[in-house]
C-alpha cells in the first residue's frame, strides 16, 4: 500500500482552520524560525480516513480474530468502556487542575475514580495500597525494583542482586538491571516450576529479592510458593509479583497472602483494556505494608470529610514514576470493567480461562509435544518439537495460523522450552472457536507429514508474504524521508 | 456474573469431560486451600447500564465548561473527529504488538509514517515508535547519552519541566549519575552558566524548547558547547509548535524527546499521552523501545517489520537498551493521523494561530494595571505574567469565573509565587481573550 507521504498533492488540506478572529498578526525573529515547513502529508479529510482505515484492515484484531498470544491475555475489550473514557468530564480534565490551591475540588470525580480503583487492586492482589503511575508492566517492574531499592537503602542493607527463573518474561531482567542490581538466574525443574534446590544456593544475604511471575509462564502454578517466600524473607529478600498472568488466579488466591511484598498489575491483560497494537497499557505497583512509605507520589487519598484529594508529603517515597496519576484514560476503563464483573464475575473470569486452556491442552496433546504434561494454569505450553523433525517449525505453524485468519500464539516463548508454543485462549472466546482452532493445529500437524515443505511459502492469502528481517536491519530504513544506511 | 463468558453449562460438561476431571476446581490443584484468599470481599458485578450510570455521576463531579488557559506541557487542541473515529477502529485498537508482520501491516505502516513524521517534524534522522510519555520519554534520551558517551555527569537547564527533572531524578536516585541544574536566567537558558558547568564528564545537556516559561530560544551555541566538550545536547520539544520554529536538528541537538500529546490526544487527566524520541543515525542502535523498519517480503513487495529487536527486552533481556515493552502505539498512530489531517500547510497556520492569540492575550492581560508581562525572551503560545497578587489565589478566584487561568509557577518554582503561567491555544476566541482579561482585573481589583 502506498504511504500516506506517497498520496500528497501539493496545497490540498485535510483539515480547515479558522481565519484568526484576533487584530494582532505577530511575528518572531528569522533565527528562532524554521526555514521550511515540516514534510507532513498534503491529503484531503477522506484521503486520511481512506488510507487508515484500509491500514487497519490489514492487522488482525481480538475484534475480527481468534488471538490466542500466551502471555498476553487478548480477551474481549469490552466497547461500553471506550464511552465511559471518552466522557467529557473525564477526557477534557486537565491533569495539572489538582495542582492548582483548593484544586482538588475540580477533579473530585476523578480522583474517586483513581482511590476505588486502587481499593479494587488491594482487595484483588491482597495488598495494602497501590500506585496508579506506571504506565505499562515493564514500568510497573521498574518502579517495584525501586521500591525494593528504597527498603533496602532504608534498612542499610548491602544488597546486589535479583534472582529471576529462566522462564522469566524479558522485562523481569531487563528491569532489575536498569535499577542497577546484578541478575541471577534460576532454572526450571522437571514440573516447569522453579527449581527450589537451585534458589536455595544462590540465596545469600546480598540477594536484593526474587521476582516471580505466578503461575509462571509454563503455566503452572508453584504450589510451594509459601515456601519460597518464606526463604526469600529469611534473607530480608524482597518477594516481586509479576501480575501478567493475574487472570489465572483471580479470587482463587491472592499474591498478598501468599508473601509478596510488590506487585504490578496489567490493566490490558487481566482488566481487558485494549491492547492498541503495542499500548497504552497500565501497570499499577501494589505494596505491603513494609514497602509503603516509599511508594511514588502523588497519593490519593480520601479525607475525613469524604472529599479526595492529592497527598505529595511522604519523606520516604521513590517522588515521581511518571508525571501524572497513570495512564487514566485506561484506569477508568479497567475500574468500568471491575464494576461491570463485580467479585462473583471476576472468580469466574479465572475459572472459564483455566478451563479453556486446559481444554485446548487435552485437545492438542497428542499431536503436539507438551513438555510439562499436566493441568495447567490460563495457558497451556506445548513445544513443536515433533514437527520440527520433520521440517516444519514453530514459526511455520504460525504462518499456517495465519492463512487461517487466526492469530498464532506466542512462538519461541519461554526460552526455557525448543519450539515453544505458548497458547492462552482466554475466559472470552467460546468451545466453538476453540475446536475450530484445534482442528487448524491437528491440520497443520497432519500436513507436517504429508507435505513439510509446502509451510516454506506461507502465509500465502496475506497482503505480504514473509518478510526479509535481515535486509530491515542490515540496510535500516526508519524514516520515509532518508536513505536506507548500511549498518 | 460474567457476561463475556460465552461458555454454557453444556459446553463446561464436555469440556471437563474431554480434559477428564469433573469440575473446573479439579483444575486449581496447586493451588492449596492453604492458599485461599484471606478475603475477596468485592461487591456483586452491575448492568452496563448501571455502570454507565456511575460514571455519568462520576463526571459531574469533575468541573465542566472551565474555559482553560492552562497548559504547562499539556495543551487544549483540537482534535478533529476522524482522529479517534479512526483509531477506535477495533483493528487498530484490540490488535497487540506486531510480533507477526503478515498480519500486522495496518500498526507497523502506521509507525513508520508516524516515526516518518516525528523526523521531519523535529530535523532528525530516526525515531521510534513511541515511549510513554515526555516525562519518561527525557530520562530515556539521558540513559541513551549515557550508554553512548560512557560519561555519568548530566547538566540540565531549569526551564526543562519541573515535573520531568523530577522523574529523572526519582529513577537515577540510586544510582551513579551526577546532575547539576542550571538556573534559568531572563526565561531563557543561561548560555554563560551552562559554559561553566558543561565540562568534559558530561554525557549531555538538557534543554527544552520552548522551555517551561513558554520561551523560545535558539540552542545552537549551547550544542557547540556541548559538543566540543563531547557531550550530547538533549532537546525537549512541543510538536506544535515545531509548525514554526527552528527545529532541534537544525540546533545542532543530538537526541529529541517530546510529549506528543497536543498531536490529537485528549488532555484525560494525565494520560494515556504519548512519549517520542528522535536521534542522529549514528545512535540508532542506542535508541530505545521498538523501532519499525522498512523491507520487502518474499515477492519482493514493500513491507514493514520490529527491527533492530537485539536491542531489547525480549532478546536481550537485562542487556538490553531500556526495559520498555508495551509502549503506546495507539497514541502514535493517533498522531500520525492527526499529523496527516492537519498537513504540511496546516500545520504551520495551526502554530501561526497560536502565536497570534498568545501574543494578543499578551497584550490585553499587559493592560491591566499591577499586571507586568514579560517580555524579555520571545514565546510562542505560553507566556509568564507577574501579577500584584498570590498566583495562587487569583486562579483560584478565577475558577468562579469559570476560566483555569494558568498555573501558578510557585507549585515548582520557590520565589515565583507571583508568577502564572498562561497558555493560549487556537481553540480560544477573541471573546474568551477578551472575557479573561476582564475577569483577572476583576479579581485583582478585588
Amino acid at each position: 500500500m502506498d504511504l500516506i507521504f506517497e498520496q500528497s498533492v501539493t496545497s490540498r488540506q485535510g483539515f480547515g482552520l479558522p481565519i484568526s478572529d484576533v487584530p494582532v498578526k505577530a511575528s518572531l525573529p528569522s533565527r528562532y524560525l524554521r526555514e521550511t515547513p515540516a514534510d507532513l502529508p498534503e491529503v484531503s479529510e477522506l484521503d486520511v480516513v481512506r488510507h487508515y482505515t484500509r491500514l487497519s484492515q490489514l492487522n488482525f484484531s481480538v475484534d475480527a480474530n481468534f488471538y490466542p498470544l500466551g502471555s498476553c491475555t487478548m480477551k474481549y475489550n469490552p466497547r461500553f468502556t471506550e464511552r465511559v473514557a471518552g466522557m467529557p468530564g473525564f477526557s477534557d480534565l486537565h491533569p495539572l487542575l489538582p495542582q492548582l490551591k483548593g484544586g482538588e475540588r475540580y477533579v473530585q470525580g476523578a480522583l474517586e475514580v483513581l482511590f476505588e480503583s486502587e481499593r479494587w487492586l488491594c482487595e484483588i492482589a491482597g495488598m495494602k495500597a497501590f500506585t496508579l503511575q506506571p504506565l505499562a508492566g515493564a514500568h510497573g517492574e521498574l518502579t517495584g525494583v525501586m521500591l525494593m531499592a528504597a527498603y533496602h537503602k532504608a534498612k542499610g542493607n548491602r544488597k546486589k542482586f535479583i534472582i529471576i527463573p529462566d522462564s522469566a518474561h524479558g522485562t523481569n531482567p531487563a528491569s532489575a538491571a536498569i535499577a542497577g542490581y546484578d541478575i541471577v538466574s534460576v532454572p526450571s525443574d522437571r514440573n516447569g516450576v522453579m527449581d527450589i534446590e537451585k534458589l536455595a544456593e544462590v540465596l545469600t544475604p546480598e540477594c536484593a529479592g526474587l521476582m516471580m511471575t505466578s503461575p509462571d509462564t509454563h503455566g503452572v502454578f508453584n504450589s510451594r510458593i509459601d515456601e519460597i517466600s518464606r526463604m526469600v524473607h529469611a534473607v530480608d529478600g524482597i518477594m516481586y509479583y509479576d501480575g501478567a498472568n493475574l487472570n489465572a488466579i483471580l479470587g482463587r488466591c491472592r499474591p498478598g497472602d501468599l508473601g509478596f511484598d510488590v506487585v504490578h498489575i496489567n490493566l490490558h491483560k487481566t482488566f481487558a483494556t485494549p491492547h492498541g497494537g503495542g499500548g497504552p497499557g497500565a501497570g499499577p505497583v501494589g505494596v505491603s505494608a513494609r514497602l509503603e512509605p516509599f511508594l511514588p507520589v502523588s497519593r490519593v487519598v480520601r479525607c475525613s470529610d469524604g472529599t479526595y484529594a492529592l497527598n505529595y508529603n511522604y519523606p520516604d517515597s521513590i517522588g515521581y514514576v511518571a508525571s501524572f496519576y497513570g495512564a487514566f484514560g485506561i484506569v477508568i476503563r479497567a475500574y468500568a470493567y471491575m464494576l461491570m464483573l463485580g467479585g462473583d464475575g471476576l472468580k469466574q473470569t479465572s475459572a472459564h480461562a483455566v478451563l479453556n486452556a486446559n481444554y485446548l491442552r487435552s485437545r492438542l496433546k497428542e499431536a503436539y509435544y507438551l513438555p510439562f504434561d499436566r493441568v495447567c494454569m490460563h495457558e497451556c505450553l506445548f513445544s513443536a518439537s515433533r514437527q520440527a523433525q520433520r521440517g516444519v517449525h514453530a514459526i511455520d505453524i504460525a504462518k499456517f495460523l495465519i492463512d487461517r485468519k487466526i492469530h498464532p500464539p506466542t512462538v519461541y516463548f519461554p526460552l526455557t522450552v525448543k519450539e515453544a508454543v505458548m497458547i492462552e485462549p482466554t475466559e472470552t472466546e467460546s468451545k466453538a472457536t476453540m475446536d475450530g482452532f484445534v482442528d487448524v493445529m491437528l491440520e497443520a500437524d497432519r500436513l507436517s507429514r504429508i507435505d513439510p515443505s509446502s509451510f516454506k511459502s506461507l502465509p500465502r492469502t496475506m497482503p505480504i508474504s514473509r518478510p526479509d528481517e535481515v535486509k530491515a536491519a542490515r540496510e535500516l530504513k526508519v524514516n520515509y524521508f532518508s536513505g536506507e544506511s548500511k549498518a | 456474573m460474567n457476561p463475556y463468558i460465552p461458555n454454557t453449562e453444556q459446553d463446561v460438561a464436555s469440556m471437563l469431560a474431554t480434559i477428564g476431571v469433573s469440575s473446573i476446581e479439579d483444575l486449581f490443584v496447586d493451588i492449596a486451600p492453604r492458599h485461599a484468599p484471606v478475603s475477596f470481599d468485592l461487591p456483586p458485578g452491575l448492568s452496563e447500564y448501571e455502570v454507565m450510570r456511575r460514571f455519568t455521576a462520576l463526571a459531574g463531579k469533575n468541573s465542566q465548561g472551565l474555559v482553560p488557559f492552562i497548559g504547562g506541557g499539556y495543551y487544549d487542541h483540537y482534535v478533529p473527529a476522524a482522529c479517534p473515529a479512526l483509531i477506535s477502529r477495533g483493528e487498530f485498537f484490540t490488535a497487540y504488538t506486531p510480533y507477526q508482520p503478515e498480519c500486522s501491516q495496518g500498526t507497523l505502516q502506521a509507525l513508520f509514517e508516524f516515526q516518518s513524521m516525528i523526523c521531519t517534524l523535529t530535523g532528525m534522522d530516526v525515531a521510534n515508535a513511541s515511549l510513554y510519555e515526555g516525562g519518561t520519554a527525557l530520562y530515556e534520551a539521558m540513559m541513551m547519552a549515557i550508554r553512548i558517551t560512557g560519561r555519568r555527569r548530566v547538566v540540565i537547564d531549569g526551564g526543562v519541566s519541573p515535573i520531568y527533572r523530577k522523574i529523572i531524578k526519582s529513577y537515577t536516585h540510586n544510582l551513579d549519575f551526577e546532575f547539576v541544574e542550571s538556573p534559568v536566567a531572563h526565561g531563557q537558558a543561561d548560555v554563560a552558566a551552562l559554559s561553566r558547568l558543561i565540562d568534559q564528564s558530561t554525557a549531555a545537556v538538557i534543554l527544552q524548547n520552548p522551555n517551561f516559561f513558554g520561551a523560545i530560544d535558539d540552542h545552537a551555541a549551547i550544542a557547540d558547547l556541548a559538543h566540543s566538550a563531547g557531550a550530547l545536547l538533549i532537546e525537549s520539544v512541543y510538536p506544535i509548535s515545531l509548525g514554526l520554529l527552528k527545529t532541534p536538528g537544525a540546533m545542532g541537538a543530538d537526541i529529541v524527546t517530546g510529549e506528543g500529546q497536543s498531536l490529537g490526544l485528549p488532555l484525560s487527566f494525565g494520560g494515556p499521552y504519548l512519549g517520542f524520541i528522535a536521534a542522529r543515525r549514528k545512535y540508532i542502535r542506542q535508541l530505545p523501545g521498538r523501532i519499525v523498519g522498512q523491507t520487502i517480503d518474499t515477492e519482493g513487495r514493500r513491507c514493514f517489520v520490529n527491527t533492530l529487536q537485539a536491542r531489547e527486552q525480549h532478546i536481550r533481556r537485562e542487556k538490553a537498551t531500556s526495559n520498555i515493552c508495551t509502549n503506546v502505539a495507539l497514541c502514535a498512530v493517533q498522531a500520525a493521523i492527526f499529523m496527516s489531517l492537519i498537513g504540511k500547510n496546516g500545520l504551520v497556520r495551526m502554530a501561526q494561530l497560536n502565536l497570534d492569540k498568545a501574543e494578543f492575550a499578551r497584550q490585553e492581560i499587559g493592560r491591566i494595571p499591577g499586571v507586568e508581562v514579560k517580555r524579555s525572551a520571545p514565546v510562542f503560545n505560553e507566556f509568564a505574567v507577574c501579577l500584584p497578587k498570590d498566583a495562587g489565589d487569583v486562579a483560584e478566584a478565577m475558577i468562579a469565573h469559570g476560566f483555569a487561568a494558568g498555573f501558578p509557577l510557585g507549585r515548582y518554582y520557590p520565589g515565583m509565587e507571583r508568577y502564572l503561567l498562561v497558555a493560549v491555544t487556537e481553540k480560544r476566541s477573541r471573546e474568551e481573550i477578551e472575557a479573561y482579561a476582564r475577569a483577572l482585573k476583576t479579581v485583582l481589583e478585588s
